[in-house]
């Protein structure tokens, strides 16, 4: 692991274990109603400042919390055009399978690639220090997870160059 | 240290105890409210109440007459009485047209309060010409869902804590069934719905907890941005911003001490000097037992344990070592040197502040 991921990684560890600490709350608008406050804003006071943790330019997490769930969202690594259509094709995958992810959002925020929205009610069936894990283990995978499939990619790509120019 | 007793997977979201604290009313985060009795080391389910149609949001149990009051996010709120071995029900009229969230019993039992996401407080009497419990209610200056309600033990006094980050004393006197009370540190004048005081958090935060102390001179509070702030009548706010994650409620022992829990699943004790001009940090309550864990990660049989369960040689450390797994929902008074605690893991522990004392050095909590 490079040496900037770490701190990196750290800081986003640190911010959700603080900004995951939700409760149940009836909306104040609708009746018999629970929504996601950070979703619907329609409560100023119930939101908090969201924040921004940035490895560079074009990696980077988003978090933005209210007081029953929040919605973290994150900017992959593109370096080049291969990367690019790799991550695309790879979110598009799990957010059409969003149902089965349980905390995955189904379209991501303006400007990110992949949100994530957890709510009071996945801090109850699941450990929050758990979730905690999760969001960095995917943060770890999806980079490592890219670049191998780059790998891949360029690799079949010269294997069948090279059997098209064995004909001539 | 701790008596932990669970109650399945799911979380507590309230609980409450009777007199004798021999039956415990609780709801798992769901429409009910189950009710056990305690049998030996075991507890027996024996009454489940089901009346309401979303989940209950708050429970209290009155000690001397014996009555259960629930409310829930169906707008409803509902006094249970023991009658021939069954609990029936009796629907208050609350007048409100959000959940409900909270709810507690006067100090005498002759009214309670019910606060709601309809950015107001009920507080409800016995009409016994129309036999009904009706509502009478405080809205200013409230401006969002009221989270957290105390009695002052004058039975006239109450606090409430407000998602508009602002915790409030409001005098709840109700002329019908109160004799008219004396005056307080609070101020004289105490006409329903009075705003005796009112305190602005200090990092805004939702006060999540809030509690008169024994004499009702001293009220503390605990608010999202993990502060603490304790406040005399008539006097400012102090406040502690502490390292630890949100509290969820807050209880006092004695004049001096107060009892915070929340997020952080451990259970922190806090003092307050000097006429609620100083509160400082003294202890977190839930301690690992000595000489468990470091010997334990050593140990062939345990590397090969986890090899077999985890995939890897050592112990995992985001494992939790206090008895509350997830984060704790309420702090209760359990008896006058003990208190209970429930959280999303389903458990209610029971600590008693003796043996606390005894296994801490230089604990004392009074």
């Amino acid at each position: 692991m490079s040496t900037t991921l770490r701190p990196y990684l750290n800081a986003v560890r640190a911010t959700l274990n603080a900004s995951m600490c939700l409760e149940n709350f009836n909306s104040q608008v609708v009746e018999r109603h629970v929504k996601p406050e950070v979703e619907v804003k329609t409560s100023k006071e119930l939101l908090l400042t969201p924040l921004v943790i940035a490895r560079n330019e074009k990696e980077k997490v988003l978090i933005e919390s209210s007081i029953n769930s929040i919605r973290v969202s994150i900017a992959v690594k593109q370096a080049d055009e291969i990367e690019q259509i790799l991550c695309q094709k790879f979110m598009r995958f799990m957010m059409m399978r969003a149902e089965n992810f349980v905390v995955l959002r189904r379209k991501p925020v303006e400007g990110y690639d992949i949100s994530f929205l957890i709510t009071n009610i996945h801090t109850e069936q699941m450990l929050k220090h758990k979730l905690v894990d999760f969001v960095i283990h995917f943060m770890e995978e999806i980079d490592k997870e890219i670049s191998e499939m780059k790998l891949s990619v360029n690799a079949r790509a010269r294997i069948v160059a090279e059997e098209f120019l064995k004909k001539f | 240290m701790g008596e932990v007793f669970n109650f399945g997977v799911h979380p507590i979201s309230c609980h409450s105890w009777n007199h004798d604290r021999t039956q415990i009313a609780l709801s798992p985060n769901s429409n009910d409210v189950l009710i056990y009795k305690k049998s030996g080391k075991k507890w027996d389910h024996i009454h489940t109440l089901s009346e309401h149609t979303l989940k209950v949001t708050d429970i209290d149990w009155a000690p001397k007459t014996n009555r259960i009051v629930t409310c829930g996010a169906d707008r409803n709120a509902y006094v249970w009485q023991l009658t021939n071995g069954e609990w029936v029900q009796e629907l208050v009229i609350l007048r409100i047209n959000r959940a409900a969230t909270y709810v507690r019993w006067s100090p005498q039992e002759d009214k309670f309060a019910v606060g709601s996401s309809s950015r107001m407080i009920s507080v409800c009497y016995f009409e016994s010409d129309n036999n009904w419990w009706v509502s009478k209610h405080i809205k200013k200056p409230i401006r969002s869902t009221i989270v957290s309600l105390d009695w002052h033990p004058n039975n006239i006094l109450l606090a409430a804590g407000c998602c508009d980050y602002k915790a409030y004393v409001f005098s709840a006197y109700i002329k019908e069934i109160n004799p008219k009370p004396g005056p307080t540190v609070w101020g004289k004048k105490m006409t329903f719905g009075c705003l005796m005081q009112e305190f602005v958090m200090p990092c805004t935060g939702w006060v999540h907890g809030i509690a008169f102390s024994n004499s009702g001179d001293c009220l503390a509070m605990v608010s999202h941005g993990s502060v603490l702030s304790v406040a005399k009548g008539g006097g400012e706010l102090t406040s502690i911003r502490t390292e630890f994650l949100p509290f969820n409620d807050c209880v006092w022992f004695g004049e001096n001490s107060i009892i915070a829990g929340g997020h952080d699943c451990n259970p922190v004790l806090f003092k307050v000097e000097g006429d609620c001009s100083k509160v400082a940090f003294a202890n977190k309550l839930d301690q690992p037992p000595k000489g468990g864990g470091g010997g334990k990660a050593v140990s062939a049989m345990n590397m090969f344990k986890m090899m077999d369960k985890k995939g890897t040689v050592e112990a995992t450390s985001t494992d939790l070592t206090t008895k509350h797994k997830n984060a704790i929902i309420q702090v209760c008074v359990y008896g006058p040197h003990q208190f209970s605690t429930c959280g999303k893991d389903g458990n209610v522990v029971v600590w008693d502040n003796k043996s606390l004392e005894a296994s801490i050095a230089g604990l004392r909590i009074n």
